[in-house]
Order: C-alpha cells, then sequence, then structure tokens
C-alpha cells in the first residue's frame, strides 16, 4: 500500500540566505558551528520517512529538536527549505496557494498546542470555522459541528466561548475543529503539553478511542516519552533537527540506535514495553516446559505472574511455532536492569 | 524686544500681599511713558487695519525711535487688553458703542483719540456681472427670487449668504429672519476668505452674496454693487435681535489705553494726529496683499511716496 | 531592577488598557436577545420620530446664555474689588506672570548662541550625543526658518505649563496611585478634562484670567495635566509589590517607602509622564494664540486669517521640530533613567554636565543674531502646489464636498435637528443601556438633556452631525491604513515617522490644507478633522491587528483560510478592542477638531464659540456653547468607551 505521507530529504534552514545551505559542504557543518558561521539555523536536517494509512506516528524530541518546524512543513505553513513531501500520492511543494489551501481544508487538520480557538467565537462557531470558509451554508455547518462536538462528548457547551471552558475542554474544541472536515491526516503538535497530568491521561484515551473509531492518519508530536509509547504504532526520534532513529516503542526502549536515544528511554520501566521476545532465551534440548505457552507479543509485565508461580519454564511461541522459552532468571533481571538488550 | 517684568512683578507680590489684594492690571506692563519706550499696537484681523498698523508702526519706529510690539487680536479683545495693559491702541475701529461705553465710561482704562480719517462703509454686496444679468437684484425686496441662484452644499436648500470673521459685529442673521429672506448665513471664517469668494465669483461668474466692507482694496480691482436693504435710521439697529436696517455708515477712528494717553507723550500724539483718506489706505492695502510686501516693505513704500501726509503726524 | 518598564501605552495622554486585554473580550450571552432588543429601539424610534418630528425652528434665546452673559458682566464689575479676584484669581495670575517671566528671562537671558548650546548640551548629557546633535541642528533651525522669536516664545509657555503641570500633577499622581479615595474622585474628574475640546475652556479662561500668557498657561496646564496625574499613578502603582513588601519588611516609614522605592523604582515612567505632558502642552500651546499668548500660534492664526498655507508651513515645520527635539530628549533620558550605570560613568556624566555648563555660559555671552543666519522658507513652494492643486483639483474638491454634504450630512442633520430633544434624550438612554450598560447611559442621557437645556439644540445636532459623518470617515480610513501597516512591515516603518509627526501638530494646523482645498465649509472641518484623528486611529489598529495571538492566526490559516477570511473572521473580529478604543479616541478628537472648524465656516457649536470670545454681544451663547460641547463629548464619551469597557474581559 502507498504511504499516506511521504517525507524525503526535507530540509528547513532558518535565517538568512537559508536557501545558499543545503548541498553545500555548509551542510555538513554541526547546527552550533553553521550558526556561528552564517547565522544561519537548521531546525530540521535532511529528514525522511513514511507514514502508512492509519497509522499513528509520534514524532519525538527535546524542546528546540524542530518537531513543530517539521511537522508545519507537511502542510507548508512553514516553507521548506529543500525536500519533497507527498501526502496522498500527491506532492505538496508543487501545489499553487489555492490548492494548498483546499488541501489544508479537506485533507490534513491540525491541533495545536495552545489550541489556537477564536475567542470572539461560541464553542459551535469555532468547530464550524474550517465548514465556514469552504462555503458551507450555515445551518449544515452547524449541524456537522454538533456531531463532531457529540463525538468528542462536549454536547451541551456549543453556545459557550472558549474562555468559559477549562483547559482540557479547550482542547476538545480544538480536537473536534480539527475533525470536523472529516480530514484523512490529524496532525498534533504537542497537543496535550499545556495540559494538567491527568486531563493528559483522559486526553490520550481520547485519542487513542477516536483513532480506533475513525481511523485517520495521526502524526503526533510530543516531548513526553510516557506519551510516545502510549500512543504511537511507530516513534520517530529528533536532536537537533536530524532523525536519529524510527521505529516500534519496544524498537526504541529495547534497541536504542545511540546514547541520546538511550537517554530518552533510560527511566521507562522495560518491563512495561518490551515483550517476551526480548528476554526469551533458546530452550535446552529436551528441555520441559509448562502447558500453556507464552504469545512472543505479551509484555513482560503481563507475564510476571505466571512465569514466578510456573515451575518449569515457559514456552514462547508466535502461533503455533515456538520461538524459545522464558523463566524465572530470565525475567527477574528485566524488572530490575537498565542494560541494553538485543533481541535474541 | 523683550522687556522683563520679573522684578517688578516679584515686587508687586509682595507689595500687593501688604496692602491687600491684587487688582487686574497688576504685574503687567508698565505704561511705555517717555520717548524711546514700547508702543503695544493691537492689530485686528483686516487687511485695512493692518495697513493703518503698518504705517504707525513704520513711523513710529524709524522716524520717532520707538519700539513696537504687534498684538494680533480680534476687536473685542483687543479691548480687553486695554485693561490688562496688553494693548495700548487700536488704530481702526469701527464704531462699538458697547465697547465705549463699557471701557470707556465704565472702567475708564480707554480713551478716543478722534478718527483716522477712514468712511467706513459695510454692506451686502454681489458681484457686478450679475447686476446686468439680473438687474432688481441690488434691492433686498427681489434676493428671494434668486435665492436658488445662491444655493452651496453649506446653505442647507436656501440661498447662501456669506459672511467674514465671526469676531466682525454684524447684524446679518437678524436680517435675514427679519426681512424674511430665504438664505442662511454662511461664516466663511476670514476676510481673506471673503476676497477669495468675491475673486471666483467674479472671475468665473458665480453667483455670490457677501458681506464686505470699506474701505477695501479689492474696490480697486474689481467691481461690487451694494444691495438696497432698508435705510438705516438712527436707532433702528437699537435691538440686535430686531433690526431690519442696513448699516450705518462708520467714521472710523482710533482708541487708546488711559495709561498711555496719559503718559504715552510723543507716540501717544503722533497716533491722535494720524488720519489719512481711503485711498491711501488702499493703497498699502494693496501692497501687503497683492504685491506680496511685508508689513514694513509696504509702509516704507507709501511713507516714500508720500511725504506730505505724513509729515504733519509727527509731534514737534 | 528597574531597567526595563514597559513604557505604558499612551495615546494623546490617555493611559490605554493593554490591547490584549480587549483584544480577547467576546460578546457575552444574550446576542440574540440583544439584536431583538435593538431592532424594536430601532423601530420604536423611528415610529416616535416619524410621530413627533418638529420643523427644527431655531431655538428661543436661552436662558444659559443670560445667565452667563450675567455671570460676565458681574466678573467685569467686580475684578477688582471682590476678594474672590483680588486674593484668588489675580494672585493666581500674578503667581503664573512670574513664573512666565521668570522661565522667558532665563531663555532671553542666554541669547541665541547661549540657549542653542543649553539644549544641545541638555539633550547631550542627558540623552546621549546623537539627540544632542539634534537638538542642535533643530534650534538652528529655527533660525534658519525665520521664527527663533517665536519659537522661544512658544517654548517659554510650553515650559512655563509643563513645570506647573508636573509640581501639580505629580504628587496628585501619586495620592491617586497610593489613596483610593483620591483616586476615585480624580478618575471622572480627569476623564471629562480629557474629553472637553481645548476650544471649549478658552473663553472662561479669558473671562478668570484676562488675555495673555498667564491665561495661556493655565489653559495649557489644564489641557496637559491630566496626562502627568495619569501617568504618574500607573508608574506608582507598577512599583512590584514584592520591593515593596521588602523595604517594609525591613522597617520603612511610608515616607521612606515612598522616596526610597516608589518614586524611584517609578522613575522611567515619571520621565515619560513628563514626555507626555510636554508633548501635550506644545500643542495646547499653540491654540493660546487665540487668546493672545505669543509664539508659533501666532505665526498660525495669521495664516489663517490670510489663507496662506505656505506661512503656516514653516510655523507648521517650527513645532514639529521642536516637538521631535523635545521628545528625543525626554524619552531618550527616560531610557537612560532605566540604565545603570558604573561609579566611573556617573562621574563622566558630571564631568560633562560641568562643562556643558561652562559652554553655555561662555557662549550666552556670544552675541548671535539669528536673523543673520541663512534664511530659508517653503512658504513660497507650497503656496505654489496649493495653487496648483485649487486651480486643477477644483472639479474634484468641489464634487466630494457637494456629494458628502448634500448626500450625507445635510439628511443626517436634518434628521438630528428634526428630532425632539426628548426624543434624542430617550434614545440615548435606551441605545446606551443596549450597549453600554446603564451607568453610561445614564451619564449620556443626562448629558443629552442638558444639551437641551441649554437652548443650543439646533447648533449642538448640527455639530453633531458634522462629528459622526467625520467619525465615520476617520475609522473608515484609519482601518483601512491600520490593516495595511498591520500586514506589511515595511509599509509600516515607511509611515510612522510621518504618524508621529502628525501627532505632534497642533490641532488647527489641519484646518489650513482643508480650507485651501475645500473653502469654508463644514466638509473643511471633517477633513481636518479626518487628517488630526487618522493616526491614533492608525496606531490602535495597527497594534490591534498585530496583537492577534501568532497562534490563533496559526490555526486560522492552517485551517484554509484565504487572507482575507483571515483579515475578516479573525483578525478584526478579534481587534475589536483595538477598534472601539480607535473609535472612542477617534471621536474625541474628531470632536475637538470640529469645532475648532468653527474658525473656517463650520458654523454651529464651533461658531459660537469663536465668536463668544471674539464679541461681547455673545459671550453668554459662546460659553453656553463651550458647555454644550464639554457635555457632546461626555455623551459621545461614554457611549463608546462603556461600550469597550461593559465587553471587556473579566479581569
Ligand atoms: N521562525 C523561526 N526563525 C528562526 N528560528 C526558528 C524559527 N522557528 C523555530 N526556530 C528555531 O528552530 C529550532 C527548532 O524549533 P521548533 O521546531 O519549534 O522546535 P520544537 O518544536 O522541537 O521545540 C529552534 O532552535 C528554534 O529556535
Ligand atoms: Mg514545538
Amino acid at each position: 500500500m502507498a504511504p499516506m505521507i511521504a517525507v524525503t530529504d526535507l530540509w528547513k534552514v532558518f535565517g538568512p540566505r537559508a536557501d545558499r545551505i543545503v548541498g553545500t559542504p555548509l551542510a555538513e557543518l554541526s547546527r552550533a558551528d553553521l550558526r556561528a558561521r552564517t547565522g544561519c539555523l537548521v531546525a530540521v536536517r535532511e529528514v525522511s520517512f513514511d507514514v502508512e494509512p492509519g497509522e499513528v506516528f509520534v514524532v519525538m524530541g527535546l524542546s528546540g529538536s524542530g518537531k513543530s518546524t517539521l511537522v508545519r512543513c507537511l502542510t507548508r505553513l512553514i516553507e521548506p527549505t529543500s525536500g519533497e513531501i507527498s501526502i496522498g500520492g500527491e506532492s505538496v511543494r508543487a501545489m499553487n496557494a489555492k490548492r494548498l489551501r483546499d488541501l489544508r481544508r479537506r485533507q490534513v487538520a491540525m491541533v495545536f498546542q495552545h489550541f489556537g480557538l477564536l475567542p470572539h467565537r461560541q464553542v459551535l462557531d469555532n468547530v464550524a470555522y474550517g465548514l465556514e470558509i469552504q462555503g458551507v451554508g450555515r445551518a449544515e455547518r452547524h449541524r456537522q459541528a454538533a456531531e463532531v462536538l457529540a463525538l468528542v462528548g462536549l454536547d451541551g457547551h456549543e453556545q459557550q466561548y472558549p474562555d468559559q471552558l477549562s483547559g482540557g475542554m479547550q482542547q476538545r474544541v480544538g480536537l473536534a475543529r480539527a475533525l470536523a472536515a472529516d480530514p484523512e491526516v490529524l496532525l498534533f503538535d504537542e497537543p496535550f503539553s499545556a495540559l494538567d497530568p491527568l486531563i493528559r491521561r483522559d486526553m490520550q484515551a481520547e485519542v487513542r478511542r477516536l483513532h480506533a473509531e475513525v481511523g485517520k492518519t495521526l502524526v503526533f508530536i510530543t516531548h513526553d516519552l510516557a506519551e510516545a509509547l502510549t500512543l504511537g504504532d511507530r516513534i520517530a526520534v529528533l536532536r537537533d533537527g536530524e532523525l536519529v532513529q524510527v521505529g516500534t516503542p519496544e524498537e526504541l526502549v529495547g534497541a536504542p540506535a545511540d546514547s541520546y536515544v538511550a537517554d530518552f528511554v533510560r527511566d521507562v520501566p522495560r518491563s512495561d514495553v518490551l515483550t517476551l521476545r526480548w528476554i526469551m532465551r533458546e530452550a535446552g534440548p529436551e528441555e520441559l516446559c509448562e502447558d500453556e505457552p507464552l504469545s512472543h507479543r505479551t509484555v513482560i509485565r503481563d507475564a510476571v505472574h505466571r512465569v514466578l508461580r510456573a515451575e518449569r519454564p515457559i514456552a514462547v511461541v508466535d502461533g503455533t511455532r515456538r520461538l524459545g522459552v522464558i523463566d524465572r532468571d530470565r525475567l527477574l533481571p528485566a524488572l530490575v536492569s537498565h542494560h541494553r538488550q538485543v533481541p535474541a | 524686544m523683550r522687556t522683563f517684568r520679573t522684578t517688578v512683578a516679584a515686587a508687586l507680590i509682595v507689595s500687593l500681599t501688604a496692602c491687600g489684594g491684587a487688582t487686574s492690571g497688576a504685574g503687567e506692563d508698565e505704561p511705555s511713558a517717555g520717548a524711546k519706550g514700547t508702543v503695544n499696537l493691537a492689530v485686528n484681523p483686516w487687511v485695512g487695519y493692518e495697513a493703518n498698523a503698518a504705517v504707525i508702526a513704520y513711523l513710529l519706529e524709524k522716524k520717532m525711535g520707538y519700539t513696537v510690539d504687534k498684538k494680533e487680536l480680534k476687536e473685542e479683545i483687543a479691548w480687553q487688553g486695554f485693561e490688562t495693559g496688553e494693548v495700548d491702541v487700536i488704530v481702526e475701529n469701527w464704531g462699538h458703542p458697547d465697547l465705549k461705553k463699557t471701557y470707556i465710561e465704565d472702567k475708564k482704562v480707554a480713551v478716543e483719540v478722534g478718527p483716522t480719517g477712514n468712511e467706513g462703509i459695510i454692506g451686502w454686496y454681489v458681484p457686478e456681472w450679475m447686476t446686468q444679468q439680473y438687474p432688481d437684484i441690488t434691492d433686498y425686496k427681489s434676493l428671494n427670487k434668486y435665492a436658488n441662484l445662491f444655493k452651496t452644499s453649506e446653505s442647507k436648500g436656501k440661498g447662501q449668504f456669506l459672511a467674514g470673521d465671526p469676531s466682525f459685529v454684524t447684524n446679518d442673521e437678524a436680517l435675514v429672519t427679519n426681512l424674511k429672506l430665504n438664505y442662511t448665513v454662511v461664516y466663511s471664517g476670514s476676510e481673506a476668505a471673503i476676497i477669495k469668494a468675491a475673486q471666483q465669483a467674479t472671475a468665473q461668474k458665480k453667483p455670490l452674496l457677501f458681506y464686505f466692507y470699506e474701505p477695501q482694496w479689492l474696490f480697486a480691482k474689481e467691481k461690487y454693487v451694494r444691495v438696497k436693504l432698508p435705510a438705516y435710521t438712527e436707532g433702528c439697529d437699537k435691538d440686535l435681535k430686531k433690526v431690519a436696517c442696513d448699516y450705518p455708515d462708520y467714521k472710523l477712528d482710533k482708541i487708546a489705553s488711559k495709561k498711555f494717553a496719559d503718559t504715552g507723550g510723543a507716540a501717544y500724539q503722533f497716533v491722535k494726529n494720524f488720519t489719512w483718506t481711503n485711498d491711501d489706505q488702499n493703497l498699502v492695502s494693496d501692497y501687503l496683499t497683492n504685491q506680496g510686501m511685508s508689513a514694513d516693505q509696504a509702509a516704507e513704500k507709501w511713507v516714500n511716496e508720500h511725504e506730505a501726509t505724513w509729515k504733519p503726524w509727527i509731534p514737534a | 531592577m528597574t531597567a526595563t518598564v514597559p513604557p505604558p501605552a499612551l495615546q494623546g495622554g490617555r493611559v490605554l488598557p493593554p490591547a490584549t486585554d480587549a483584544a480577547g473580550a467576546p460578546r457575552r450571552r444574550g446576542a440574540g436577545g440583544r439584536r431583538t432588543a435593538a431592532a424594536v429601539l430601532i423601530v420604536l424610534t423611528a415610529a416616535a420620530y416619524l410621530l413627533f418630528r418638529t420643523d427644527g425652528a431655531a431655538d428661543g434665546n436661552g436662558a444659559a446664555a443670560r445667565f452667563f452673559d450675567g455671570v460676565r458682566d458681574w466678573v467685569d464689575a467686580n475684578r477688582d474689588t471682590s476678594p474672590f479676584f483680588l486674593y484668588g484669581v489675580n494672585y493666581v495670575r500674578l503667581g503664573v506672570r512670574l513664573l512666565v517671566d521668570v522661565v522667558q528671562a532665563a531663555l532671553y537671558g542666554l541669547g541665541f548662541a547661549g540657549l542653542v548650546t543649553a539644549v544641545s548640551a541638555i539633550g547631550l548629557v542627558l540623552a546621549g550625543w546623537r539627540t544632542g546633535l539634534l537638538a542642535l541642528l533643530g534650534f538652528l533651525s529655527f533660525g534658519v526658518l525665520g521664527l527663533w522669536d517665536e519659537s522661544v516664545d512658544t517654548l517659554v509657555l510650553t515650559l512655563s505649563a509643563v513645570l506647573l503641570s508636573v509640581l501639580i500633577g505629580v504628587p496628585l499622581g501619586v495620592l491617586a496611585a497610593r489613596v483610593r479615595w483620591v483616586g476615585a474622585t480624580l478618575r471622572p474628574v480627569l476623564d471629562v478634562m480629557q474629553i472637553m475640546p481645548t476650544f471649549a475652556y478658552l473663553a472662561p479662561m479669558t473671562l478668570l484670567f484676562l488675555i495673555g500668557e498667564p491665561a495661556a498657561v493655565i489653559a495649557t496646564m489644564i489641557y496637559a495635566v491630566p496626562a502627568t496625574i495619569r501617568i504618574t499613578a500607573l508608574g506608582i502603582s507598577e512599583v512590584p509589590a514584592t520591593a515593596v513588601e521588602a523595604a517594609t519588611a525591613l522597617g520603612s516609614t511610608r515616607w521612606q517607602l515612598l522616596t526610597k522605592v516608589r518614586l524611584p523604582m517609578a522613575r522611567t515612567t515619571l520621565v515619560l509622564a513628563v514626555n507626555q505632558t510636554i508633548m501635550l502642552a506644545l500643542s495646547m500651546v499653540v491654540i493660546t494664540a487665540l487668546i493672545d499668548a505669543p509664539g508659533l500660534g501666532q505665526n498660525i492664526v495669521n495664516a489663517l486669517q490670510r489663507v496662506n498655507v505656505g506661512a503656516a508651513f514653516d510655523a507648521g515645520v517650527a513645532i514639529v521640530i521642536l516637538a521631535v527635539v523635545l521628545d528625543r530628549i525626554t524619552t531618550n533620558a527616560a531610557r537612560q533613567a532605566g540604565a545603570h550605570r558604573t561609579r566611573r560613568q556617573r562621574q563622566w556624566r558630571w564631568a560633562g554636565a560641568g562643562a556643558a555648563l561652562v559652554a553655555v555660559v561662555a557662549t550666552s555671552f556670544i552675541a548671535i543674531d539669528p536673523g543673520n543666519l541663512p534664511q530659508w522658507s517653503a512658504a513660497g513652494p507650497v503656496n505654489e502646489v496649493v495653487g496648483w492643486i485649487e486651480l486643477h483639483w477644483y472639479d474634484v474638491t468641489e464634487g466630494l464636498k457637494n456629494g458628502i454634504s448634500a448626500g450625507v450630512l445635510d439628511p443626517l442633520e436634518t434628521l438630528l435637528v428634526t428630532t425632539p430633544w426628548w426624543l434624542f434624550v430617550l434614545a440615548v438612554a435606551a441605545f446606551g443601556t443596549l450597549v453600554s450598560g446603564w451607568r453610561a447611559a445614564l451619564i449620556a442621557a443626562l448629558a443629552a438633556a442638558g444639551i437641551a437645556g441649554l437652548g443650543l439644540w439646533q447648533h449642538s445636532m448640527q455639530t453633531l452631525a458634522t462629528v459622526l459623518v467625520a467619525i465615520a470617515l476617520t475609522l473608515v480610513v484609519g482601518v483601512a491604513v491600520g490593516v495595511f501597516c498591520a500586514r506589511h512591515d515595511r509599509l509600516a516603518t515607511a509611515i510612522r515617522p510621518v504618524l508621529d509627526a502628525a501627532q505632534t501638530m497642533p490641532s488647527f494646523v489641519y484646518l489650513l490644507p482643508a480650507v485651501a482645498l475645500f473653502g469654508a465649509s463644514r466638509f473643511t472641518a471633517i477633513v481636518a478633522a479626518v487628517i488630526f484623528a487618522v493616526p491614533p486611529v492608525v496606531r490602535l489598529v495597527e497594534r490591534g491587528v498585530r496583537d492577534v495571538p501568532a497562534t490563533v492566526v496559526e490555526a486560522a490559516v492552517s485551517a484554509g483560510s484565504t487572507p482575507r477570511q483571515l483579515l475578516w473572521k479573525v483578525q478584526l473580529p478579534m481587534a475589536r478592542g483595538g477598534l472601539l478604543l480607535a473609535a472612542n479616541q477617534g471621536i474625541v478628537m474628531v470632536l475637538a477638531m470640529v469645532v475648532v472648524g468653527g474658525l473656517v465656516g463650520a458654523g454651529a457649536l464651533g461658531y459660537d464659540v469663536v465668536a463668544g470670545f471674539s464679541q461681547r454681544e455673545l459671550f453668554g451663547q459662546g460659553l453656553a456653547a463651550g458647555l454644550a460641547i464639554v457635555l457632546l463629548g461626555i455623551l459621545l464619551d461614554r457611549l463608546t468607551q462603556g461600550f469597550h469597557n461593559s465587553k471587556g474581559p473579566r479581569r
């Protein structure tokens, strides 16, 4: 299947005469050196990735690593310096202003960290804004907006103004606004980092539920690893504008590409993320196992109970094929240790 | 030149506190007594007055060694200046019996200094070409017939009567009402604005009915005809609300502050002696307005050409 | 830690609330109900008008005018006998006269060379060498323009008025910030003072203080001191509570708190207060030429008298230069007041100041006649341009004037004049309640009733009509330019100095070009008012649009808004607070200017005022007209200001 979003060699350089840098030896310089030499700042450096339809793709990195710039380049809210972007098979950089507006109106919607709601409009009219500028009639857009509001659990608040709502509710409005035009792709730029932790968890659950219900392609920016791990099908890690690693949560935790990623994932309880595959061992010859095997997709934590009570090792299987076995000795280090592990 | 009144004022504050209260004239210029003092000359806002003032100032400064401080003031404000000491003389006064009563009779801060020799006429005028086209227009009774001609953006559907500076004493609004004329009085704001409108009316043959007066240099250049209003009779303009007669003829005169009269010496005598004709004034006005001369240049030119006229003014 | 007190947002001496407060002001519940109520009210008013309209005949002779005539007669009769004058008013006048004389003696005593050196030195020491150079060139240019004496006279009056304003305003400002009831009492008084069109209080000034410099200085002080008080109060109340708390904890007395914490920490704002006071005073001093104050204003009055745009142009240039020099010296001084200096730097400054003083004293003995400088004047070329425009644009200007007069102004005027006064008062009350709440509506309605009581109904309504047309034009032009500036940085940078200069010009300079183009008419006043009021409107609008949070704009763009949709659906609605503030500011300025238009044929109240202080017979009517103008100002201000406030965010 063709990817929903394909990004190839994307660069974004801020500063004077930024277009003169890509493709020259200057581009090889580190961020700080280049800045000192030319006053230009590389926010995104030669980034490539694909996002499959229906996937939740998370981009993660420290503050200033270029996440917001990257996601804005996708719909050219920030004009990329070089590289290719295609959405739904169409080149975004080749679009004229009108086609680009159309893309933003119908295909790709965005949810912002600071909500970006219009304070002078009621909630209903905020959600209907996208439809309004497309020229949808008043009654029709209000009907659709009300539907979406119900979807995000805000029915009854239609007539209120944004500043009468709590932060979490405001971001639900932002979410509803993005969903209103029924786009194929949703972009989230740290949508929940301004919210309290409890509300953040609610909202994450909300996004998961919505994703399950409406099945859109999601690009989700966050600097919060836990959020990335809960939401992401795949996670891209960005450092100083460069992609360091792209992989599933397990791959990141289990096999960080470098010390930057390793630092990131150091405090993640491995047993919560890694599956048995990462800690099983080869079964010894003629080794006797428990009757009930465990799936290789089982997260370590969920297996603890059984493994500790079992008298014998337990087989780890993929369907019917046995991949290895797991026992107390393999399990315990995983519950306490932090050292690097390699999948068998 | 400036005179510094600091010490005078300070001393006054001290002394006045001692002897009970400050009067309105306190702390102002001492009267410009004696030779080589300063004469505070009010200048009212029409060019004829400026002509008088130009020549008087020129002679006072150049021939008599005084300093003249010219003060651009509207008529009545100039009269107030007699009281505060800001003004020593007014050199072209148009009537103002009420002001004379207040400042000369009641307050005794001013005195009459005799006529300037100019005859003043105030009236309603139209450009000459209109009298050829509409021969009966010079009679106020037929003005209503022609009201349409005088319509402008300002006249509210009626005819426009163009008046001058709001500070000019006029009876026009009362006249319009009392003569039942279908006109609106519009104030142009200044003499210059009336003159401009009048010139345009002649040059572009635009209808115009306006307040105007003589002496006035413009009459030497272009013809304007006075509209006959009901004739002036003594006392017909007593009640300003009920006026229904033309303006009287004025003998223009000079007024001085009491202080100046008492202590002004030669300067006062000179002002008293000053008289000239409408033609003289129109000539200087023309220099001022149309020859682009400054007050001093205009006065100098006139003085050079009319020695016989001004020689007798200078006191021996 | 006081290094950067953000300059308070100031317009014409008003302290503006930060625009962000206003930007987010949403319309609250009941928008629908409000709309119905408005519709019902409009229908009712229209019906009542059709039923009860009058023929708009002239007013009967006002008792108010006769009353004021009586007051005038009493004052005239008692000026030298009543204790009120002998021991009160006349002393005030004498004291101010003394102040003016001292300042005058000082400035004239320095002579041309001395004064130029002194101002440059002050600029140099207080605000850096650039400002010093600017001051030097600026003051030399007065000599070049041939306006040295006039400029110095204007400076004398301005400085005197500023001294008075600071002496009175700073203590009051401190009190207003520290003592609740003083602040509360002062606020409405200051409001009214700032609404009062300058023209309205010239006549009462001459009544009390006669003509001349003292009356001029006092009038100027009345005009400028509200800004001094307001900004001082703002500066004092902005001192961080933590600093005060810390000083209190160390055992400071209230007096020590004031002198050692509050005043020093507010000093940047205090200098700004002086700056604003100077700018306001300068523009007012020029207007007081009408009551015989000397200086550049006289040149402008003369030019107006002679419809000589060129002559006014030179004087206008001199005023702008004076304003720019004074402004730069004080703003840069304010900046420096916030800077920290090492001991060494401070020593240098003292040394510099000493050297400068020596230089000033030395140069003051050099006698230079500014008349000997090379002379330059723009009068000739300017008059040629004006003449050309008069000749070639006649049809355009005439068409514009007649079109607006007949198409908009006359119908509106007829409508207002033929409205019975009680209906007007009721309508003001009803619509006022609807848009601004009952409090504002009550004040506005009382003002309307007051206007009716003054017996100048017809003239008041004519003035109102002119003001309404002018404010509509001002807003159209101002919003268009403001939005344009907000979207084009380069244009904004280019226009800013023009706006700066425009705002330092005293209002009636603008009459001249307008008179030259449109002759004597109400439209002339409208044009002058638009020119006068557009700059601050442009600024407020530009700021309002620029202050729309980038996040909101980004969200709207990312939803696919076209630039036009962005403007109409996001930026303008969100800049609503700024727009309303602009309307409010603009309306007060327009009123002031339309009234001054009485000098050039705009008639109505403005004419009454002008005639009032130039003709004895009309004095009472003039004073009544002045009062009517103030009431009109209050009415318009309450209606618009209330509008702005009532929907403001809850703080
Ligand atoms: N408009 C801009 N001009 C110049 N530099 C910018 C601009 N926007 C962002 N940057 C810089 O680019 C880098 C990446 O910023 P951003 O994408 O906002 O990072 P993140 O969202 O990961 O915190 C930062 O160093 C930031 O300072
Ligand atoms: Mg970011």
